[in-house]
């Protein structure tokens, strides 16, 4: 399979990553280069195969359902371009 | 004085303790060299000396009740990767501009508090994606070795002691350094560079497809990637979650020992992180290998391997051998398809840990026309093209009607390449040999690597399996090429067994020697 420069402007806006025409005819390239290398793996039989879920054969761990942790908010948006009274700034979104 | 840099972390420790030098010294010693070295070799991202002398004090204060923990004044190097409280983390991408975690990854908080002093935080590939640590935001590293030209000279009068040797006939053999810039492997480029350049003891890395193994080999040091699940990911910036684990880079295996034995831990803030004690790694090295069986795989034997790479596999063979091993010949019929499967699963997983830079929580954000639009702006403008590039081969294979093509396939593929491994050692194999890497360390800017970008991924061939079947994997120097570079051999164990892998290492340790590079920085 391979990606066309419509593909590639599509799977670049699902990324949310803005591209020019010029990123968009470079990464088609470089993509297909990738997708043609992974291309071999049609050639595995993996009928009957599970696919791998976990590596390590175990248990997902699970912990009491009590609060450990919070009341920081001051901490949680220190690292935030834009901020108000402990709440994320964005654009507006809702008309 | 000028040499306690180049103490290794069992002899400072040992000075430490037993009061011959302090934690203030070897810390001033590692910072002055940082100081000289770092504008050239780039190791370094930011260098943290008010912290260093700050830890180093209370080690010196601990130390002198007797008080120290296992690395008490230790200097150490933190891979940008690792969340440190109030300091500089961005997995070395734009995109994470300015930022300061409110809180310190686990393993880092184990070395603390083992008493380890942070000299800075390390260089390495964007977000960990590279093999040569070109794509860091911060530039390349340096690789403190170069290659060099042996040539043979006629001595008119016989003197020695400026480097060569003076043979019985009256020739001398010179080695002359070539100036070409090296990469030294990646990720974790940063941290092989400072530890092989004597600016750190030790370092934390990370390794997703070999990026401990791979940089570690390209600069003569030791590098283990433990079993999935034995170091805690948290705090670790996320790249692909079910491949990531930390790992040390050190100058020797004993090294390598203390410090996984540290920064390993059993994490309740880490899903995956395994409820298995952590053994003492260091009683492991100096046991014998008599009667173990160790295997030799078919597969990795490459078209396009150099000669020297297969003769040092070779070696590591008799070596093994002579210590009283027993060497079989196994197969691990799907070796080849583990790169392929790891660039669907790899990416995959990072396009959606990567989800999370968006300009709104933390790091650069580009302002847009609206939301969607700065999301695309600051995306845009804070990924490099290498992280991109995953992002949209991850996007494209798990969007609809792609999944089960690729990302299916793909986790089949990887049930495929575990089980591989599984059978050999259910027929009794302990330990598995082969080379760390195709190609000794290549140049800045390699222009094949450049223009084709499966290139480049062809250098975690030997080292990606390990990941994609969770086992544990150390690269050990074993010898230098023809052209004076330093070459890994790489050792494959069973799940949790890192106790197996520091005691076969020691064997190559011992049979090759330890290697450092000429100083020209």
């Amino acid at each position: 399979m391979s990606v066309d420069l419509q593909t590639v402007k599509r799977v670049a806006h699902l990324a949310r990553i803005a591209v020019s025409e010029e990123d968009a005819e470079r990464m088609t390239g470089e993509l297909n280069a990738i997708l043609g290398f992974v291309e071999q793996l049609n050639e595995v039989d993996v009928s009957g195969v599970e696919p791998m879920t976990s590596v390590t054969p175990m248990e997902m761990k699970k912990r009491q359902d009590v609060v450990t942790d919070g009341n920081k908010p001051a901490d949680i948006v220190a690292n935030a371009p834009a901020t108000e009274e402990n709440f994320f700034l964005v654009p507006k979104v809702v008309e | 004085m000028s040499d306690l840099t180049h103490l290794t972390i069992s002899e400072a420790r040992a000075k430490l303790r037993g009061k011959e030098i302090t934690a203030a010294e070897i810390t001033e010693a590692y910072l002055a060299a940082i100081d000289r070295a770092n504008p050239v070799l780039n190791a370094y991202v930011t260098i943290t000396a008010d912290k260093a002398r700050d830890m180093a004090k209370a080690s010196d204060a601990r130390l002198a009740k007797g008080e120290g923990g296992a690395l008490e004044g230790i200097p150490l190097g933190i891979k940008d990767l690792f969340a440190t409280e109030g300091i500089h983390t961005q997995a070395c991408s734009h995109v994470l501009d300015g930022f300061k975690p409110r809180y310190e990854s686990t393993v880092t908080s184990n070395l603390w508090a083992d008493g380890a002093v942070m000299l800075g935080k390390l260089n390495m590939d964007e977000f960990a994606m590279g093999s040569s640590n070109e794509t860091s935001y911060y530039g390349p590293v340096i690789n403190p070795w170069r290659r060099s030209r042996v040539d043979t000279v006629v001595m008119p009068t016989t003197h020695q002691g400026d480097g060569g040797f003076v043979s019985a006939g009256g020739t001398k053999t010179a080695r002359t350094l070539d100036n070409a810039q090296l990469v030294p492997g990646g990720s974790s480029g940063g941290s092989a560079s400072s530890v092989a350049a004597f600016l750190c003891a030790g370092a934390t890395a990370t390794d997703t497809g070999g990026s401990i193994r791979q940089p570690a080999a390209l600069t003569g040091t030791v590098g283990i990637k433990p079993t999935y699940g034995r170091c805690s990911r948290w705090g670790i910036v996320a790249f692909a979650s079910s491949l990531d684990q930390a790992g040390p880079i050190a100058r020797d295996v004993r090294d390598a020992a203390i410090l996984l034995k540290s920064m390993a831990s059993v994490d309740p803030k880490d899903t995956t992180s395994v409820d298995r004690p952590v053994p003492d790694y260091e009683a492991a090295i100096g046991k014998p290998i008599k009667g173990m069986k160790v295997g030799i795989p078919k597969e990795y034997r490459v078209d396009g391997m150099p000669e020297d790479i297969e003769a040092l596999w070779q070696k590591g063979i008799a070596w093994l051998k002579d210590a009283g091993a027993e060497i079989v010949d196994i197969s691990l019929p799907h070796t080849k398809y583990a790169l392929p499967a790891y660039y669907i699963v790899a990416p995959a997983e990072a396009s959606s840990n990567l989800a999370r830079y968006e300009g709104v929580r933390y790091g650069l954000r580009v302002p847009g026309k609206d939301i969607v639009d700065m999301y695309e702006k600051t995306r845009a403008a804070g990924f490099g093209r290498e992280v991109k590039r995953r992002i949209m081969i991850g996007t494209y294979v798990l969007s609809a009607g792609y999944y089960d093509a690729y990302y299916l396939q793909a986790q089949k593929v990887r049930t495929l390449i575990k089980r591989d491994f599984e059978n050999v050692f259910a027929a009794g194999v302990d330990i598995i040999l082969t080379p760390a890497t195709p190609s000794a360390a290549f140049g800045i800017a390699d222009e094949d690597m450049a223009s084709d970008p499966v290139k480049m991924y062809l250098n975690d061939i030997f080292t990606v399996t390990v990941n994609m079947a969770g086992l544990p994997g150390i690269s050990v120097p074993a010898g230098l090429d023809g052209k004076g570079l330093p070459l890994g051999l790489q050792l494959i164990g069973r799940p949790f067994d890192e106790e197996t892998l520091f005691q076969t290492a020691n064997i190559i340790e011992q049979a090759a020697g330890r290697f450092q590079p000429e100083k020209w920085w």
